[in-house]
Order: structure tokens, then C-alpha cells, then sequence
């Protein structure tokens, strides 16, 4: 306390942060640090893990003043960018008609007070198994824009997400945008989660599109990184033999929020619940 | 591009409360260490400090945020507002806080004011909130004293009282 401005006030270990104008900025510098570098822009998943020193990168990128990672656009699909927040998608008046499944599941994400910050492409960048935004982008077959100097490329959400806060993404590599495929003629999507209290990590998530021919639902919560499935159209028992078959498939573990038990009834009862509600 | 490097202090200056403040610390200062021990500004409370209990939450360029989940040189040029700039035209009590008060919508106290900032910030978006809605944004905050019953009380009267948004 005596010591204003460092010593006995700061929690987080110490970093160079470096506020960068645009992606080619960012790239520059991932491209010079690599792994001792992240990327900040929300900072609602990495500042927790700073604040708890489970994350220690030298170097911190701050992106949040980068106008060219600001914008969503809709061509073909709802392209969103890198310092877009939850918040500003969530407000989107057009979100309901290009993607029900977004607009259901936003209000999902944590608290009000941390979508107003929050990225869509951080949390994404983040794979935490239970977060809502990696798990839409799994049912919806979204893809990933990730750029470096040496250019860009684009994965698909399966692989991208692959394990527990574990992607695809190079040191060198900034997650630039993503893509959500806009809702098809005919499809119904849906979305449902069960948390110990609104705002918490979801014990269990689902999302699902349901067309005339198929059923495609992605689980959340359970395993290390959303798992999706595709069905042709099931209803009545084959849909409960089906959910089950998935439960079972689930590497799903007690921990103290729920039993491996509970998880799998969850994916049976919820599951049944929501693709029911959009088969009617 | 602006780059503050690790372990040395630098300058950083935004409105707090519309006043020009500035202060100088490490790129680790959280905003929230930053307003308590460097400008002496202790309205703002530190819980968790991982963004959990909502007890830090002040405004940014109007919008709710965590303070401990806010890097201070993050904030150069910015609008930051927290519970000490709650008043009236007179220099009172707002809206708001008279409710708190008459619903004793507080006890110890420790939670309120990033409990005051986030209601700002809510009933200017949402002016005419039901309940359900007061208590999904109320789930941001962690509250020991009150069981919430008086704090969504206090904010639905403020909402059905008024037509215009609450002066911040």
C-alpha cells in the first residue's frame, strides 16, 4: 500500500503491454514473441487466469482499439470479428432472423457486466468445454479465420476446438474472425443449458438444428471440447435410444457441480426436451 | 501502436467522474487496485478479484465492466464512472440510492456499489425491466446480507416510477 503503482497492489505477474492499432500490428508481434505473447481483448477469460497466475505471457497484445477487428458483417454467413463483444452482438436487431441459435445463447454467457466486455471470437479463442460460444459454433459448422504474417487460413469448428482451452491456433496466429452459417430455409434451431445459477459454467449445454431430414445436436459441458452428432430424423423412442447412445459416448466425470451421472441424464432429459420443442 | 514496458510506471489519464484524472502505474495494475490505492478513489470494492461477485463493477464509456478484470493503461482516453459520481443535480442521493435505502436494499454495504453502477447502466438500457429481468442482471453480483429481495425491489420501484432513464 505504501508502494503506489506497483509492489503491494498488483496481483497479476508482470507483462509488457503493448496496445496495438490493427491486425497487421498484431501479427507483427506475435510473429516476434510467439508463445510469450497473448492476445488481450476482452480479457474475461485471460485476466482471471493472469490474476491467478495460471497464464504468465511476457507480452500482451491489446486489440480492443483495432477499428478493423470492430465490425460483424453478413454475407453468407455472420462474419464477426476479433474485438467485437458479446454485448454488441447480443444487441444485433437483426441476430433472430440470421441466427436464432446465436441469439438464444448469448444471454446464456456469463453475466450482463461481463458480455459488456467479453469477445465472441475470445471466448472461442478461449475453448473452455462448457462455454456457450464454442458449442454454437460446433453446431453450426462455423468456421475460424486465423492470420499470422505469413497469411490467413480458415478451420472448421472441429478443427479448431481440440481439447479442454486447447486449439488449433499457431503461436504466430491471431483468431481474426468467425463465421457462423446464417439460419437455412426450413431449419429450426434451439438452445438449453442447466447451471447451478444463471451466469455459472453450464453443468450441461445443448444446441440443435433441426431440419425436415436431419437432427444435429452439440453437447457442451460434458466432455473436453463440444461434441456434435447427426441424426436423420428421429422422434419418440429411436430419439431416446439415440440420446442415450450419446450419453454413453460422453467422457463424461464427476466433478463438484455434478455427478458423470447426472451429466448424462441431463443429456437425455434436456436433449429430449429440446429437440422435441423444435420437431413440433 | 503504444507499448508500456513490464515493471516500469507510466502515465495514464481519463475522465474519472468527468474529471481529467492521472496516475501512473505498472501495465499489471488492475483498474480496480489503480482507483483505490492510486487516486484514492475507494468507492469501488474489491471481492473476488476474478470477476465473480461483481463487487468492483464500475462503468466504461458507459458500459458495466469488473475494474479487476480491466488493465488501468487500458483505460487511457477513456470514461470511467464509479459509485462516487452518483449524485443528484444537488449533490444528493440519486433515484436509485434513495430506493436502496428506503427497501433496505443494503447492510453491510460491501457489494452495493458495483451493485448502484450496474442498475445505472441496466435501467438506461432496459427502462422498464420485470423482475425476472432485474434478477438475471442482479445474478452478476454477490450480495451476503440482503437475500436480493429488497435490492430488486428497490429498482422495480425506480423503474415503475419514472419515464425517463435514472440520472447517473
Amino acid at each position: 500500500m505504501d508502494r503506489p503503482g506497483g509492489g503491494g497492489v498488483v496481483k497479476p505477474p508482470a507483462f509488457d503491454y503493448v496496445r496495438v492499432d490493427s491486425a497487421d500490428e498484431a501479427v507483427e508481434l506475435l510473429a516476434r514473441y510467439g508463445e510469450d505473447a497473448r492476445v488481450l481483448a476482452g480479457g474475461q477469460s485471460l485476466v482471471p487466469m493472469l490474476n491467478m497466475r495460471l497464464a504468465q505471457p511476457r507480452v500482451l497484445i491489446d486489440i480492443t482499439r483495432c477499428a478493423g477487428l470492430a465490425s460483424i458483417s453478413c454475407e453468407g454467413a455472420l462474419n464477426v470479428g476479433a474485438a467485437v463483444t458479446q454485448a454488441t452482438l447480443e444487441q444485433r436487431r437483426t441476430l433472430q432472423t440470421e441466427s436464432p441459435l446465436l441469439a438464444c445463447a448469448l444471454p446464456y454467457i456469463s453475466h450482463f457486466q461481463v458480455r459488456s466486455r467479453g469477445t465472441v471470437c475470445g471466448s472461442i479463442a478461449h475453448a473452455e468445454p462448457s462455454a456457450e460460444l464454442p458449442l454454437v459454433l460446433a453446431a453450426l459448422n462455423g468456421r475460424v479465420t486465423l492470420r499470422s504474417l505469413k497469411g490467413r487460413r480458415e478451420l472448421g469448428a472441429d478443427a479448431f476446438l481440440i481439447g479442454m482451452l486447447t486449439t488449433a491456433r499457431r503461436a504466430d496466429e491471431i483468431v481474426e474472425a468467425v463465421q457462423f452459417p446464417l439460419l437455412a430455409h426450413g431449419e429450426r434451431q434451439g438452445f438449453t443449458e442447466f447451471s447451478l445459477r444463471h451466469g455459472d459454467f453450464a453443468v450441461v449445454a445443448l444446441a440443435a438444428s433441426v431440419t425436415s431430414a436431419r437432427i444435429r445436436l452439440a453437447v457442451g459441458g460434458v466432455d473436453d471440447r463440444p461434441r456434435v452428432v447427426e441424426w436423420p430424423m428421429l422422434t419418440g423412442s429411436a430419439l431416446d435410444d439415440g440420446l442415450n447412445e450419446l450419453a454413453w459416448t460422453l467422457d463424461a466425470r464427476d466433478d463438484p457441480h455434478a455427478s458423470a451421472r447426472q451429466r448424462r441424464q441431463l443429456v437425455r432429459r434436456l436433449g429430449r426436451k429440446l429437440i422435441g420443442g423444435l420437431c413440433t | 501502436m503504444k507499448q508500456y514496458a513490464a515493471g516500469e510506471k507510466h502515465l495514464v489519464k481519463f475522465v474519472l467522474n468527468g474529471r481529467p484524472q492521472q496516475g501512473w502505474c505498472e501495465p499489471r495494475m488492475l483498474l480496480s487496485d489503480f482507483l483505490r490505492h492510486e487516486l484514492g478513489a475507494t468507492g469501488t470494492h474489491v471481492g473476488c478479484e476474478h470477476g465473480v461477485c461483481g463487487a468492483c463493477t464500475v462503468r466504461i464509456n458507459d458500459e458495466p465492466a469488473r475494474a479487476c478484470l480491466t488493465f488501468a493503461v487500458q483505460m487511457e482516453g477513456a470514461r470511467v464512472d464509479t459509485v462516487e459520481g452518483l449524485h443528484d443535480e444537488m449533490g444528493g442521493l440519486t433515484e436509485l440510492q434513495r430506493a436502496f435505502r428506503r427497501h433496505h436494499a443494503l447492510q453491510c454495504g460491501f457489494c452495493t456499489p458495483g451493485i448502484l453502477m450496474s442498475c445505472t447502466a441496466f435501467l438506461q438500457r432496459t427502462p422498464h425491466p420485470d423482475e425476472k429481468q432485474v434478477r438475471e442482471m442482479l445474478s452478476g453480483h454477490l450480495c451476503r446480507c440482503t437475500g436480493y429481495g429488497g435490492i430488486v425491489k428497490a429498482i422495480l420501484e425506480v423503474a415503475a416510477g419514472r419515464g425517463e432513464a435514472p440520472h447517473a
